[in-house]
């Protein structure tokens, strides 16, 4: 036991600019850990939910509403092949807002991790940055899973449609750092049914996924246009389809872009307040 | 009527040449008012701590020095806690000064946490991972390779007596358990300074026992020990010096033995009153003590020889229920400086 012993002195000190990249990829390598434990809880959504979900969608509704004029004003081509992509990046909308709240929240008032880590020689940006970069890989794995369904099904019309891996990843981005600074300033979970209620579901349903937006009341089209949700769609859907200009592709980056930037300025004041009080 | 005998006084050192009392109580007295730079692993100088217009610690001074074992006692609210989350580096100071293994922890926050092993007064263990795993992550914190944190994780489990429990989630251990292995995760990085928020709140007294006797093998080995606590045994069991805090501030310090000399008297006289009588004592009890308080259920006498004291008040005519004569306790001196109304 003597080795044990803590008095030995000069451990690996920490030299007085600790990479945050180094905080970050401990942090990571916890959240890792802790999925290999508890995986199987997230296969229905991260598998068969979207293997449902074409199949009910792509398949069920497409073939009931694919004809004429349907075709003629998705520009053209299947609904399955209009809605698969969109609801790609939806889909990094619900994993990244689910993985944002309740574990955030727990990590500072149930198990309080983050507190744990804190007391350690990790930063608050490493904390924030190793919590983000855990949720970009899950959003990589669920969107990778997704696409290949989405493959296996033909519902992808062009080579480049692989991108929408990325756009679901940065749609999923733009709600996970928001989301987690919200998160970290909650003692309870009542606000994230609500949010679940009056946000998620209706960006799910509006901002393009499963219909184009210019078949809303022209006074709503605006707010959908100020919606992450509706960026990722177009984003996923235009590489798709083929589709994007690169105006539009300028313009749907620099909103996700923003939604993350302004989220990650929140969560790391979010993060600070709620651990140095 | 029955009398007994003192049965608590505990076997403190006497005061000179103990084991660190002597260094410790030079730490605060001389050297330090001068400037002088001295080797204190901790220093406060008026150190603060407000929360908006609330002041939790009010211009505080303190020094703790190398291998003391330090205690921050009092009651509820007090600033114990605010106090150790300033020298763990996680919470701001307002004003004053501080210097935790002779760094400032607004600039050198993580290179000082690199050498604390921190026990909170809340667990914060992982409940998804198993008991080593959670050392294990906690020394990659640490930046420990996988194996050298493995190795003490392992030796730590053993240390705290979970190696049977290695494999197990930490939902199901018991309170004792899960502060053990609290300790444990905190021993990690092999720290040169532990802070102890309550180690033993909510425990029972076989894990308080067995929670103490590792803190002792700690503290032989050299780690200095800063510990909260308001059980007034767990103080002296543990701590070379202590302060007492009420209200923000520090209102006594000294070693267990010390305060009990200057803040009270080497004899207690407790006397209860059959119902109803206590309340018709008047100037009866005058003169037969140094200092006399009145509870609710009985009246202490503070004196230096509580077999005389009693005698004399049977001499009065008193006739009380029962009679204890006992040695003074660090919670005399507690409740005398801190008040005896609840404070929630």
């Amino acid at each position: 036991m003597s080795a044990a012993a803590p008095v030995a002195r000069g451990q690996a000190a920490a030299s007085p600019r600790r990479p945050i990249a180094r905080g970050a990829r401990q942090v990571f390598e916890f959240r890792a850990l802790v999925y290999r434990r508890v995986w199987r809880g997230s296969m229905f959504s991260t598998f068969l939910s979207p293997v449902l979900f074409l199949a009910a969608m792509g398949v069920g509704l497409g073939t009931f509403v694919d004809h004429g004029s349907a075709i003629a004003s998705l520009g053209g081509v299947s609904y399955a092949a209009f809605l698969a992509p969109g609801l790609l990046a939806a889909q990094g909308m619900q994993t990244a807002t689910s993985e944002s709240t309740w574990p955030v929240m727990g990590g500072f008032t149930w198990d309080r991790t983050f507190h744990a880590m804190y007391a350690t020689p990790v930063s608050i940006a490493g904390i924030v940055a190793g919590h983000l970069a855990w949720l970009t890989a899950r959003l990589i794995l669920t969107a990778t899973v997704f696409f290949l369904v989405m493959v296996a099904f033909g519902f992808v019309a062009s080579p480049l449609g692989v991108l929408g891996i990325g756009a679901s990843v940065l749609t999923g981005l733009a709600f996970a750092a928001p989301v987690t600074a919200f998160s970290a300033g909650q003692t309870n979970d009542t606000a994230f049914s609500a949010i679940n209620r009056f946000l998620i579901t209706p960006l799910f349903l509006f901002s393009g996924t499963f219909f184009p937006i210019e078949q809303l009341p022209e006074v709503i089209r605006p707010i959908a246009w100020l919606t992450p949700t509706f960026h990722g769609v177009a984003l996923a859907r235009g590489f798709s389809l083929g589709t994007l200009d690169p105006i539009g592709l300028l313009v749907h980056l620099a909103v996700l872009g923003l939604y993350i930037g302004g989220g990650v300025a929140w969560a790391m004041i979010a993060f600070r307040r709620a651990l140095t009080k | 009527m029955t009398t007994a005998q003192p049965i608590d006084a505990p076997n403190l050192p006497e005061p000179g040449p103990d084991r660190f009392g002597a260094r410790a109580s030079a730490a605060l007295d001389g050297q330090a008012a001068d400037g002088s730079p001295r080797e204190s692993l901790i220093r406060a100088r008026g150190l603060t701590k407000k929360f908006g217009q609330f002041m939790a610690v009010d211009a505080i001074d303190f020094d703790v020095a190398p291998g003391e074992s330090f205690g921050f006692l009092g009651p509820n609210g007090a600033g114990k806690t605010s106090t150790m989350r300033m020298i763990g580096c996680v919470s701001p100071i307002t004003a004053g000064e501080l210097s935790v293994l002779g760094m400032d922890p607004r600039t050198d926050g993580a290179r000082i946490k690199s050498r604390l092993g921190v026990v909170p007064q809340q667990d914060t263990l992982d409940m998804e991972l198993t008991v080593r795993e959670n050392l294990i992550i906690y020394g990659r914190y640490f930046d420990l390779s996988r194996r050298e944190a493995g190795r003490r994780a392992d030796e730590l489990l053993e240390f705290v007596q979970l190696s049977d429990r290695a494999k197990d989630h930490v939902e199901p251990l018991s309170g004792g358990m899960k502060r053990r292995l609290t300790i444990a995760r905190s021993l990690v990085n092999e720290p040169d300074l532990l802070l102890l928020d309550e180690p033993t709140t909510g425990l029972d007294p076989q894990a308080r026992h067995l929670l103490w006797d590792r803190l002792y093998r700690l503290k032989q080995r050299g780690v200095t020990l800063v510990l909260t606590t308001h059980y007034m045994d767990e103080a002296e069991q543990l701590c070379d010096r202590l302060v007492i805090m009420d209200k923000a501030r520090i209102v006594a310090v000294g070693s267990p033995r010390e305060l009990i000399e200057q803040y009270s008297t080497r004899e207690v006289l407790e006397l209860r009153f059959p119902v109803g009588v206590q309340e018709t004592l008047g100037s009866e009890l005058d003169g037969l003590a140094e200092r006399l308080e009145r509870l609710p259920d009985r009246v202490l006498l503070y004196t230096d020889d509580g077999e005389a004291a009693a005698a004399a008040a049977h001499a009065r005519g008193l006739r009380p229920e029962t009679v204890l004569v006992r040695r003074s306790s660090l919670e005399d001196v507690f409740l005398r400086l801190t008040g005896r109304s609840l404070i929630e």
